[in-house]
């Protein structure tokens, strides 16, 4: 969630440390922007404070008991402790808490490596949890071909519930049941596809563990075996920052940085999912011309030249109005500037439009 | 001060009136039929002129329902059949006096007493939320308006400012009835200083506590005065409308509400321009479907606004951010009844009953192994032995009171030999236990205490909202541990566990239900710890409530072979000749009881 702030400063104490803030920011805010770590599992920059999986909390002088750092915004003056003995037990036993109602399944998980709960537990030196009990419902639905959901693992931080109202206004998922039993699901528990789910997949990048997770990727690499690309996403002139996964060459996975891009983290169902093509025998690699009723590879040169002589030759013979152009969203300004041209100065008609409706 | 407003006018009483109690308790004892039959003894009589029969709200002594009081003697028949109702009435017409035989009696033994004000249960009371339950017929505001009703609405809007008005309650020292006990004038305070163009004032209704009807009684009995109260209350902090959140579960406290608010409405006490002043306020009312997490008051917030009711943290509080993120004052519905008094009555008369922090009195629902269980409004200070033994009557049955669990789920369990703690907020925090909302169950030695946790547990672990993680599986983790000790099959270390576990759940968890899941478990911790040991150490439940840890075991000096055991116990654990001893298997008997009950002599024994 972008906050508009407040251009007052005020200045907090944070574990000694004096230091500037803005009116309106949260105590973990502020620590983030100043390297304070504090273990976090339901928050997510992209969503509104929560206050669901306690592990944030902090001592703040003049607050009863421990407040959750995500929720509580700052005051001028305020006296912040993100660090005791007291707070590391108390976030230690929560995790074992999570860790005694989990499918601890860390050695085939598509998250190990970039999961929350493994990095919380590990930081806390978590080695068999103190506590252990009946799991929560065994809940597994892989009937569509882009999202695996596994909600033996999952920790109810809601991540999934708010980013599908909060960010995609969509609400496929809701919380069902009550009490131990409570579960992010879509009504009734039906498939996503009969919820509604556009299928964008903003689920699986908020979810902090293996209960949802890529299935285009999964079984095919390790979080520490692949290869990051950033680039921008071609599908639409929005231009959304990639980080797209390759291992042995091979695309495995399209993610998105939660701190860079227009984006910031969050990708539609194309930029996501619609990387099939790239390695795909359809896909055409060099232009096509067809010769006596036979697509015969060409260079671009020939190609560019057999498409001027032939559009010219209508020109002449039928007019400029006999001419239309259809340019594409997924081309950036610069490409569509000039494609006007061409039609336009070139050819010298309006027919212009574009796609824009990917 | 509790001159009726001058507009209204108010129809005049009938000579005679008998108050047929038609809360929830009298209704399922069939006092609507009581009622229909007095009415039609009444007109056979003729006597309809004279006579007049009022269906009013909870007099309190649930137990003895359907209650009929006459006014204006005041005699008492409790657990009235219907084909008495004729006796009644000629009792009343030929002036007789009262129908001895149909009397209360506090033993079978006693004399009886006719005076409804007169019995052992009524002496220590004193009601002030409770003042027009079982008297007026809350359907008919008139008879409230006769009553006093909106007296202290008028009294605000035409003689106090808000702040005037805010003055006034905290002078009165009253805390909120929902259970954390909050000044009530600060809370108001804080919401008027917050800055909005609109506030909210809301009603909170929910009451989830197990085994507590405190405020169905008063939305059931009198809904006026509540309306009046949170009138008041929205005149003070600035709000023009207002909802009362009720379960749907409590249908006659709705439609009883509902209908007040039209009544009202009509009558200009509530609406645009109230009593002819600037003053508007509009009250709506919210169904809630029954979640006792919706009784937080962030939770309840969430579920008017249409989400799931799901707390959120504070701050910032809702008098800050509260109902579609504007300020808003939330109030119990007995903390509501109580302003309209206090604003009629003036703060002294309030600050005058009670003592110390605790000011005024507190409606408590007496249930469990007492007399006389039911609804009853006692001044605070009082103790716990005062309220049990005089006005509960004690323990029922001969054994020995054991416990009291008072607050419910998030309250805690005070032995028998503390009971003459005073009944305040903070000499009960310091026992462990807490105010709450006012439910007190009362234990013998036949309750297991340890079962009595698990119980509490049991309900809180269901009624968690999921959200955050140390009650959601903390106190998972903790019935666990305490069912398998109940079980028989508790551990070295089990205590020590749920201590740990308790504490994180007490300290780590976001709203109060969570927080304050673990007192019942605390509470019989520390009072009754040895039950636990003797649980997990010995595989003895003393109380023998636990099914694993008890046997049924025939006395040898009473059993005379009748026979009768073996042939009703449906799985086949008891053998013996006739005329001989008999003897139950333990590892077949499954704890059903009913050899016990079916045996002519006593002779069977649960141990
Ligand atoms: C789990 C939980 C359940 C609650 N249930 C109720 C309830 O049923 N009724 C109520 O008035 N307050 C309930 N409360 C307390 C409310 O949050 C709030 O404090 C109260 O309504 C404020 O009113 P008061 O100041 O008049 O007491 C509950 C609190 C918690 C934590
Ligand atoms: S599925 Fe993932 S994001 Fe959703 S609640 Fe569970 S752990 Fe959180
Ligand atoms: S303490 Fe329990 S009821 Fe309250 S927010 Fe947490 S899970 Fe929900
Ligand atoms: S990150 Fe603050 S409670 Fe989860």
């Amino acid at each position: 969630m972008t906050t508009t702030f407040d251009t007052t400063t005020l200045t907090v104490t944070i574990d000694g440390r004096r230091i500037a803030a803005r009116t309106g920011q949260t105590v973990l805010e502020v620590c983030r922007e100043n390297s304070i770590h504090i273990p976090t599992l339901c928050y997510d920059p992209r969503l509104k404070p929560y206050g669901g999986c306690r592990l944030c909390i902090v001592e703040i002088e003049g607050l009863r008991g421990y407040p959750t750092s995500c929720t509580t915004t700052v005051a001028d003056g305020m006296v912040v402790t993100t660090e005791s003995e007291a707070l590391f037990e108390l976030r230690r036993s929560v995790i074992e808490l999570l860790l005694s109602d989990h499918k601890v399944d860390c050695l085939t998980c598509q998250s190990s490596g970039q999961c929350g709960l493994q990095d919380t537990a590990y930081e806390h030196a978590v080695e068999m949890p103190r506590f252990s009990g009946e799991l929560h419902v065994e809940f597994i639905e892989s009937e569509n071909p882009l999202i695996a959901r596994d909600l033996t693992k999952c920790i109810m931080c809601g991540r999934c519930v708010r980013i599908c109202a909060e960010v995609e206004g969509r609400y496929v998922y809701g919380f069902t049941d009550r009490g131990f039993d409570s579960l992010p699901n879509t009504p009734y528990g039906v498939p996503l596809h009969d919820a509604y789910c556009e299928f964008c997949g903003q689920c699986v990048s908020t979810c902090p563990t293996g209960a949802l997770s890529n299935k285009l990727g999964k079984f095919k690499g390790r979080i520490w075996e692949v290869e990051h690309t950033e680039t921008t996403c071609g599908y639409c002139g929005v231009g959304c920052t990639l980080d797209v996964s390759t291992k042995n060459g091979k695309v495995i996975d399209v993610t998105a940085p939660l701190e860079r891009g227009v984006n910031g983290g969050n990708l539609c169902a194309k930029g996501r999912y619609g990387w099939g093509y790239t390695h795909s025998p359809d896909r055409l690699t060099t232009p096509l011309v067809r010769r006596d009723g036979e697509l015969v590879e060409v260079t671009w040169d020939e190609a560019i030249a057999e498409i001027a002589e032939r559009l010219t030759a209508i020109r002449d013979e039928h007019g400029p109005e006999s001419i239309g152009g259809l340019a594409s969203a997924k081309c950036t300004n610069e490409e569509n500037y000039l494609f006007q041209k061409v039609l336009r100065a070139g050819i010298g008609t309006h027919n212009i439009d574009h796609c824009a409706r990917l | 001060m509790t001159t009726p407003p001058e507009e209204t006018v108010i129809a005049p009483p009938a000579l005679v009136e008998i108050r047929v109690c038609t809360g929830t308790g009298c209704i399922a004892n069939g006092s609507l039929v009581v009622a229909d039959r007095l009415e039609s003894a009444i007109a056979q009589a003729g006597a309809s002129d004279r006579m007049r029969v009022t269906r009013t709200g909870c007099h309190g002594l649930c137990a003895q329902g359907p209650v009929v009081v006459t006014a204006p003697e005041g005699v008492f028949y409790p657990g009235v059949d219907p084909d008495h109702a004729e006796a009644v009435v000629r009792a009343l017409l030929d002036g007789s006096g009262p129908v001895t035989e149909m009397l209360y009696r506090e033993t079978p033994e006693e004399e009886p007493i006719a005076r409804y004000a007169d019995i052992p249960f009524n002496a220590r009371q004193h009601r002030i939320v409770l003042r027009n339950c079982g008297v007026i017929d809350p359907e008919d505001i008139d008879q409230a308006l006769r009553a006093g009703g909106y007296s202290g609405l008028r009294h605000a809007l035409t003689d106090l400012t808000s702040d005037g008005l805010i003055e006034e309650i905290k002078a009165s020292g009253l805390r909120g009835r929902g259970g954390a006990g909050f000044l009530t004038g600060m809370k108001w305070e804080l919401a008027r200083q917050s800055v909005g163009d609109q506030k909210y004032m809301i009603c909170n209704a929910d009451e989830g506590d197990p085994g507590a009807f405190m405020d169905r009684s008063v939305l059931e009995g009198d809904p006026h005065s509540v309306l009046e109260g949170m009138a008041i209350a929205a005149y003070a902090i600035g709000a023009s409308e207002g909802f009362v959140y009720c379960r749907a579960e409590y249908p006659l406290a709705v439609r009883r509400l509902k209908k007040a608010i039209a009544d009202a409405a009509a009558h200009g006490l509530l609406g645009d321009n109230i009593m002819d002043t600037e003053f508007s306020f509009h009250v709506g009312v919210r169904e809630g479907a029954g979640a006792f997490v919706c009784g937080e008051e962030t939770a309840l917030i969430a579920s008017v606004e249409g989400d799931r009711g799901m707390p959120r943290p504070r701050p910032p509080f809702p008098t800050t951010s509260g109902l579609w993120a504007k300020p808003t004052c939330i109030n119990n519905v007995e903390t509501l009844a109580n302003v309209a008094w206090v604003v009629a009555h003036g703060a002294k008369a309030l600050a005058a009953i009670g003592a110390d922090d605790s000011k005024g009195t507190k409606v408590f629902a007496l249930t469990g192994k007492i007399r006389h269980s039911g609804l009853v409004e006692v001044p605070l200070g009082l103790t716990i032995h005062e309220v049990i033994d005089e006005v509960g009557g004690g323990c029922q049955g001969a054994r020995p009171t054991k416990a009291v669990q008072i607050g419910g789920p998030s309250g805690g369990c005070i032995p028998a030999h503390l009971f003459d703690t005073k009944i305040q907020y903070d000499t009960l925090l310091a026992a462990g236990a807490m105010m709450g909302s006012g439910g007190m169950v009362v234990v013998d030695d036949t309750t297991c205490m340890v079962d009595l946790a698990r119980y509490f547990l049991t309900f809180t672990q269901d009624e968690s909202c999921g959200k955050c993680v140390p009650c959601r599986v903390g106190t998972k983790r903790m019935l666990e541990i305490i069912t398998r000790i109940t079980e028989g099959k508790g551990r070295d270390g089990d205590i020590e566990e749920l201590e740990r576990l308790a504490d994180v759940a007490k300290k780590a968890s976001l709203c109060g239900l969570g927080q304050g899941a673990p007192n019942p478990v605390l509470t019989t911790l520390r009072y009754f710890r040895d039950e636990y040991e003797e649980h997990i150490h010995e595989r003895r439940c003393r109380a023998a409530a636990c099914a694993a840890l008890s046997t049924y075991v025939i006395d040898a000096d009473i059993c005379k072979g009748c026979g009768v055991c073996k042939k009703h116990c449906p799985v086949s654990a008891i053998s013996g000749q006739i005329k001989e001893l008999h003897e139950i298997d333990p590892d077949i008997c499954v704890k059903c009881g009913v050899c016990e009950t079916r045996c002519p002599f006593d002779a069977i024994s649960r141990m």
